[in-house]
């Protein structure tokens, strides 16, 4: 099933003559109207016309997190302000937030990337969306909204929190769809249960949940628990909002990411050269129909893959694998590259370690070091001591064998790392060069 | 014959002791005998206490890593050689300890070794053999 099935089916030939004619035009406009990529475009030696294939993207510079603060709030806008109909912000927990402004053909493409992204799902006209991610400044709660009434859903704007009221209103509204942060959903399952619900008794077929990391472990868990059909949306609200990409339910097998509006690609996000299909590496996105705050090569600093193979669904669009992790947490320790998702994957393949974890780095004598964290839990937990130092040995040994760096495995108390919620601490990095 | 004994995750980190005895106080759990061992990194605190369900749920309520495992008691003249003897009973049938500690009576002038086996059936089979006293665990939850 298809939401605009003409251009979500396009052979690849017709959808990049698409995404070449489209970010001509964006190019003009950024080059005409913002003065940062005019300057950035001059430096590089490059004019709008100067473009002759898609190829040629790669000749222009990157934009960063950074660019969207030095040019706080509104030094990016395309548009004039009399033409933006809405400001959306990222939260900002790492500094000032990121402003975006959207034009009301950008409030509609995004409804229609949303509307997508809800069939994509699984779900369809007649469906009761409950909504449950937060309405504000934050993209999450109206971008779902705005997508499931375009689609011909109705919407439950619930906004997050105020959990035993979310229960009741899916229970009482017979709600078919829900749209939330992967854990809340589990949170809210568990917290029925003790209400004496069981969320397999609702009437929910079919979630969307995004805005955090999740797992194929966590996707079994919540299907299991709540009855449904489990995908992973992925977006930012530099680039839109949620939508930018979704999984469909036919494959669960990477997400779509509407290549009719953006073009990814994916970089070494040390060298910044673009790698092959099947490499891992940054995702960069270049959006080329939006009017309000256009963004040329903007680095996410997730990290991923792309593939173009076909898919089951029948979408053209390429896929990207889930998000493993940001380059801005990317370790170099003793010349080695290593993402905390790497360890992570090492740890949650030995038996009963939780992924609960930190990764300190020092540099003692000129030389990096690496603590690493593990939270002791009781299935983990011996009364003797060579049990656990055993376990400390071998997180240690498997992480020599896998990754090729030396580390300490040091065990803490349960409950003392920090609870993943989207943003969690992985690494603290005492290095100072 | 064996008796419940807790043992606690602990972390190196100062206060981490008083604020398990004061949850074990609050709870007005008696502690009958402890061991710490400890590591650079880490230490595990082992208690024989009068209800040891209820202390195991007081501390994993409070974030604690829990685990309750069985340990031997066994009574011995409070006079040299008085270990001695048993671990020389032990060592005869090839049985190995994995930790011990001890406490003396209060009154009754024994002193009260507390062990841990690999094999503790046998262990408790070979000291009874031997004319040890293993105690049972009520007699020193109430001691």
């Amino acid at each position: 099933m298809y939401f605009n099935e003409e251009f979500e089916t396009l052979p690849r030939q017709a959808l990049e003559a698409i995404q070449l004619k489209r970010l001509r035009a964006v190019l003009e406009r950024v080059y005409n109207n913002v003065p940062f990529y005019r300057n950035s475009f001059d430096m590089a030696g490059f004019r709008p016309a100067d473009l002759k294939g898609l190829d040629d993207l790669q000749r222009l510079p990157f934009t960063t997190k950074q660019d969207m603060r030095d040019s706080y709030p509104y030094g990016l806008f395309a548009a004039p302000m009399d033409e933006i109909v809405r400001i959306h912000a990222s939260s900002g927990t790492t500094g000032k937030p990121t402003v975006v402004g959207y034009t009301g053909s950008d409030v509609n493409m995004w409804a229609e990337l949303m509307a997508r992204s809800f069939v994509s799902a699984g779900a369809h006209k007649g469906d009761i969306v409950h909504n449950a991610y937060g309405y504000g400044l934050f993209t999450g709660g109206l971008g779902a909204h705005y997508g499931a009434e375009r689609l011909g859903a109705s919407v439950i704007p619930m906004s997050g929190g105020n959990t035993k009221k979310q229960i009741m209103i899916m229970q009482d509204f017979g709600s078919t769809v829900l749209t939330c942060t992967p854990s809340y959903s589990l949170f809210m399952a568990e917290a029925a249960r003790e209400e004496g619900i069981d969320f397999r008794d609702l009437k929910l077929r079919v979630g969307i949940f995004g805005a955090e990391p999740w797992s194929e472990a966590m996707r079994a868990e919540i299907e299991a628990k709540l009855n449904l059909s489990a995908v992973d949306i992925y977006g930012l609200s530099e680039i839109m909002g949620p939508g930018v990409a979704i999984e469909c339910c036919e494959a669960k097998c990477g997400l779509h990411i509407w290549e009719d509006h953006f073009i990814p690609e994916i970089i070494d996000p040390v060298s910044g050269r673009r790698l092959a299909e099947g490499e891992r590496g940054e995702l960069v996105i270049t959006t080329i129909t939006k009017q309000g705050i256009p963004l040329i090569r903007y680095r996410t600093r997730d990290i991923t893959s792309i593939t173009y193979e076909p898919c089951i669904c029948g979408r053209t669009h390429a896929r990207i694998t889930r998000m493993s992790g940001r380059s801005d947490d990317m370790l170099i320790i003793r010349g080695v590259n290593i993402f905390p998702s790497q360890i992570e994957s090492v740890l949650v393949g030995i038996e009963g370690v939780e992924p609960h974890y930190l990764l300190i780095v020092e540099r003692t004598d000129n030389l990096d070091t690496l603590e690493i964290q593990v939270e002791v839990d009781e299935q983990l937990f011996s009364d003797e001591i060579k049990v656990l130092q055993k376990l400390s040995k071998r997180i240690e040994k498997e992480i020599k064998d896998i990754l090729g760096v030396t580390c300490s495995a040091k065990l803490v108390e349960p409950k003392t790392i920090q609870r993943s919620e989207g943003k969690a601490k992985r690494v603290i990095d005492n290095r100072k060069s | 014959m064996k008796v419940e004994q807790i043992s606690i995750f602990i972390e190196n980190k100062s206060g981490r002791l008083a604020e398990i005895t004061r949850i074990l106080g609050d709870e007005g759990i008696n502690i009958r005998a402890l061991s710490l061992a400890d590591t650079s990194d880490f230490g595990i605190l082992r208690l024989i206490v009068n209800d040891a369900g209820r202390a195991k749920a007081a501390l994993k309520e409070r974030g604690f890593t829990v685990n309750k495992t069985e340990v031997v008691a066994v009574e011995v003249p409070d006079c040299p050689g008085g270990l001695s003897s048993i671990l020389q009973t032990l060592d005869s049938q090839q049985i190995n300890v994995e930790y011990m500690y001890a406490f003396v009576e209060r009154c009754g002038g024994n002193a009260v070794i507390i062990f841990r086996f690999d094999e503790a059936d046998k262990a408790i089979s070979t000291l009874q053999a031997n004319n040890f006293n293993v105690l049972q665990g009520e007699r020193l939850y109430s001691m």
